[in-house]
């Protein structure tokens, strides 16, 4: 029995689309090694990005490059409009102003908001992950582990349940889910195993670019450190890119190469990440590193 | 011999914004560069600005004015102003740095912390553990920690786990800020020997030693803080 | 066509006024012109509960013509509540032939069968559908999953495929199983069982779907490829029946249980009467034909 595969459809593929994506990304994961530094463009460029609404400031005037390999933090407190950036980036959110680029695969730069809708959801799901902050909002909560890290791959169009499956249960394993828990729904998990469930799910088709938004947040502190350095391996382990949205500093400090401080809706301070904990400038930078509470 | 490294007119203040904007001048016209196959030290009383001027070679701390010359892959780039992606470049490949404390991250192996800086540059992950391991073995650090995560060592131990991190790459220059502090005569010995090495290859060194001893033992050259101090009528 | 029978002489020809069929036939007309694509209409109130065949009953009264033999299914059954009662609700109101022969109607309407006779170049098969969208159980927002339909994005329905195989070693869905319409639309074919999904694939008759109460019209046009969602390692397989049909001893035909007793007494006979009269009385005898025969 033929699946759709074969049939042939009347409608054209969107540009980029599914034809040369034909085999699902798994073996583009860029492998071991460093991030590429040397990669002289960034993949993701925003520039003037403001957001408002009605006349309240969401962000306003926010310039940041993304570029391979790189973690970068957003760090503010809440209403410092960290998240609204977040999704203007991500295409989640349209701004009011400014534009967002990024650098496809093929090596193209192209506007997020002037992509086709087809496009930019193929995009968001092969080359792209999503880490909320509440697992329930990234997973499928009634379908079972396997299924919400095959997915992604059912979506781009694998059609062997057995590769699937197997693909599923390698993930489990890398994201420290015993395998035999993949027939379980997430319902039955700990909020640091749907976490890590949702990461398995974003990253088995090998995206560049992953954005998190308080991937930490709401977990036990013990949970947090092994979700933290489960990201750290992970990271470096497949040269992602990530924007990650926290008001933990330690979880900056642990995570990111570069940050970026906000303060009501606008970027106060960027620079390694180190250098902005170690010697901040602003004054409120300076107000958020001094009021860490040391263990 | 060849300059790595020109440091020139660099001058570092802190501003403490939450002490109503006091201005906190620490350095001022920092001027001296290091060669290859030296070991240079800053000298000085403690609250000078040492560590400081260590610091803003590493690109930790920002510099309010002057440059940083650092030859970095064949280009001359002002670490003063280098964009931190470059800053990270340099680190990788250039600049590598003792620091005093370790800076544990959990569930890391001692290992692991070691061999990061060679498997960041490309390293095979099996073959950098090796070296790591051949550097503790070196620096006397008892086997049965090598796989624990450094966190809950003592400080001796955990300055040979950051001096083995350190030393494991082959970077044209090295910073050495207080390596030795918590380490016993022996191991002192070995980190002399290991600088030693390091100048043979053409490493230029910049250190800062308390020990008076240690500091003789390795310095080919005295770089005086104190000559820096910032002039109290600006 | 506009013939009124005199004695319901308050009545329209076919129940329903003239500007009503036009708007349903336009709707059924682009329902065929963009195959298993479901066209949204303003579904009236019929003299019927929900649940009843509304949505075919107004295709039905749409289509059929003075000339046109109207034959009403339910179940494969000729002969239920449902199925007599529309039949007299068409005779009287448009005072048309009906037909419990396969062969000699023009138009089938039907709940949850197709005929086992292979449906002819002229002939017009009207479902009757409770719910139109295949993804429903899947993604509840109707916006999302239109926008799902509108972007190919089908991923979701091969995640319901593997959690049946998941949970029970092969694709447990035994009716409304997914068909995916001329290689573009993920269609419901209505709950028939999915033995009947392979007649619908290249079907000589036109064949027409009506969801009253969700106001959904959907088609598939004759000689259209239907394919029926599967994974390469498990493919699509019909319902098999280990033994023919009790009463004529059909093989290869959809087979309905009934219970002969409080004893524990069954047999299995053909769901489609009118295919099982006609072989009787042909002469085939099924192992149980002389007691059963009555029915």
């Amino acid at each position: 029995m033929m699946t759709q595969s074969d049939s042939v459809s009347p409608y054209p593929e969107p540009a980029n689309g599914r034809g040369e994506n034909a085999n699902p990304p798994l073996q583009q994961a860029q492998g071991k090694g460093l991030p590429a530094f040397d990669e002289d463009k960034p993949l993701l460029s925003a520039s003037g990005v403001s957001k408002f609404y009605g006349s309240r400031i969401g962000c306003e005037d926010v310039s940041i490059d993304i570029w391979p390999g790189e973690v970068l933090a957003v760090v503010g407190e809440s209403g410092s409009g960290k998240t609204t950036l977040l999704n203007c980036i991500s295409t989640r959110l349209m701004p009011t102003t400014g534009t967002v680029t990024y650098r496809m695969r093929d090596g193209h730069i192209r506007d997020l908001y002037r992509m086709g809708e087809a496009e930019r959801r193929f995009l968001m799901r092969t080359d792209w992950g999503f880490v909320h902050q509440n697992p329930a909002d990234g997973l499928r909560m009634t379908v079972s582990a396997g299924a919400n890290v095959g997915e992604r791959l059912m979506a781009t169009g694998a059609r062997h349940y057995g590769d699937i499956r197997a693909t599923a249960g390698d993930w489990l394993g890398r994201v420290e889910i015993a395998e035999d828990r993949i027939d379980d729904q997430p319902r039955a998990f700990s909020g640091g195993m749907r976490q890590r469930l949702q990461i398995a799910r974003n990253l088995v088709t090998g995206p560049r670019l992953v954005f998190m938004d308080e991937p930490t947040g709401g977990l036990d502190v013990s949970v947090q450190a092994r979700l933290l350095d489960l990201l750290r391996g992970l990271v470096t382990d497949l040269g992602l890119a990530v924007v990650v949205v926290t008001h933990d500093l330690a979880v900056a400090r642990l995570l990111s190469h570069r940050m970026v401080v906000m303060k009501d809706g606008r970027v106060i301070e960027t620079g390694l990440t180190d250098r902005v904990l170690d010697d901040p400038r602003a004054p409120y930078t300076q107000l958020l590193v001094s009021s860490i509470l040391q263990a | 011999m060849a300059v790595p490294l020109i440091v020139s007119g660099v001058s570092k203040s802190f501003t403490m914004h939450l002490r109503g904007g006091v201005r906190i001048p620490v350095v001022d016209a920092v001027h001296f560069s290091i060669e290859t196959g030296q070991c240079a030290v800053l000298s000085g009383p403690s609250g000078v600005g040492k560590s400081s001027i260590l610091k803003m070679l590493y690109g930790n701390y920002a510099v309010d004015v002057g440059q940083i010359l650092i030859r970095h892959n064949g280009t001359l780039i002002d670490l003063a102003r280098a964009e931190p992606r470059q800053v990270m470049a340099v680190r990788r490949d250039t600049i590598g740095y003792v620091s005093q404390f370790l800076r544990a991250v959990p569930r890391v192996s001692a290992l692991d912390v070691a061999a990061e800086p060679l498997v960041q540059r490309g390293a095979d992950p099996d073959t950098a553990r090796r070296r790591a391991a051949d550097l503790f073995a070196r620096l006397n650090l008892p086997e049965k920690l090598w796989d624990l995560p450094p966190a809950t060592f003592s400080g001796g131990e955990q300055q040979r786990v950051n001096i083995a991190r350190g030393f494991i790459t082959d970077h044209p220059i090295l910073l050495l800020d207080e390596p030795t502090a918590s380490l016993d005569a022996a191991n002192r010995a070995v980190v002399v020997a290991m600088i030693g090495e390091k100048k043979a290859d053409g490493v230029a060194l910049l250190g800062i030693f308390h020990d008076a001893d240690l500091r003789e033992a390795v310095a080919d050259r005295i770089i005086e803080v104190t000559g820096f101090a910032p002039q109290k009528a600006a | 066509m506009t013939t009124q029978p005199a004695e319901l002489a308050t009545y329209n020809f076919a129940y329903l006024d003239e500007q009503t069929k036009r708007m349903i036939r336009r709707a059924i007309l682009k329902a065929i012109a963009i195959p298993g694509y479901q066209v949204p209409f303003a579904s009236r109130e019929m003299p019927m509960p929900y649940g009843w065949g509304t949505g075919g009953v107004q295709v039905t009264a749409s289509i059929i013509g003075p000339d046109d033999t109207l034959k009403v299914i339910d179940q494969g059954a000729d002969d239920t509540t449902n199925a007599v009662s529309i039949r007299a609700f068409f005779a009287k109101v448009a005072e048309v032939n009906t037909t419990t022969s396969t062969a000699d109607a023009t138009i089938i309407q039907t709940r949850h069968r197709i005929p086992e006779e292979k449906l002819v170049e002229g002939q017009i098969l009207v479902y009757q559908v409770p719910i139109p969208e295949p993804l429903r159980f899947l993604e509840p927002r109707e916006t999302e999953t239109r926008k799902m339909h509108a972007l190919e994005d089908y991923g979701l329905m091969h995640v319901k495929l593997y959690e049946d195989i998941a949970r029970n070693g092969h694709i447990a869905t035994t009716y409304a199983y997914p068909v995916k319409i001329k290689g573009r639309y993920v269609m419901d074919p209505s709950p028939t069982p999915k033995f009947d999904n392979p007649k619908m694939d290249q079907s000589e008759a036109l064949q027409l779907f009506g969801a009253g109460r969700e106001k959904r019209i959907y088609a598939v046009p004759p000689y259209t490829s239907v394919v029926s969602l599967d994974f390469e390692d498990f493919p699509f397989e019909v319902n098999r029946f280990d033994q023919p049909c009790a009463l004529c001893g059909a093989e290869g035909v959809y087979l309905d249980e009934v219970v002969l007793d409080d004893r524990g007494g069954r047999m299995f006979a053909c769901s489609d009467t009118d295919h099982c009269e006609k072989r009787r009385a042909a002469g085939h005898k099924g192992s149980m034909a002389s007691e059963g025969a009555a029915t």
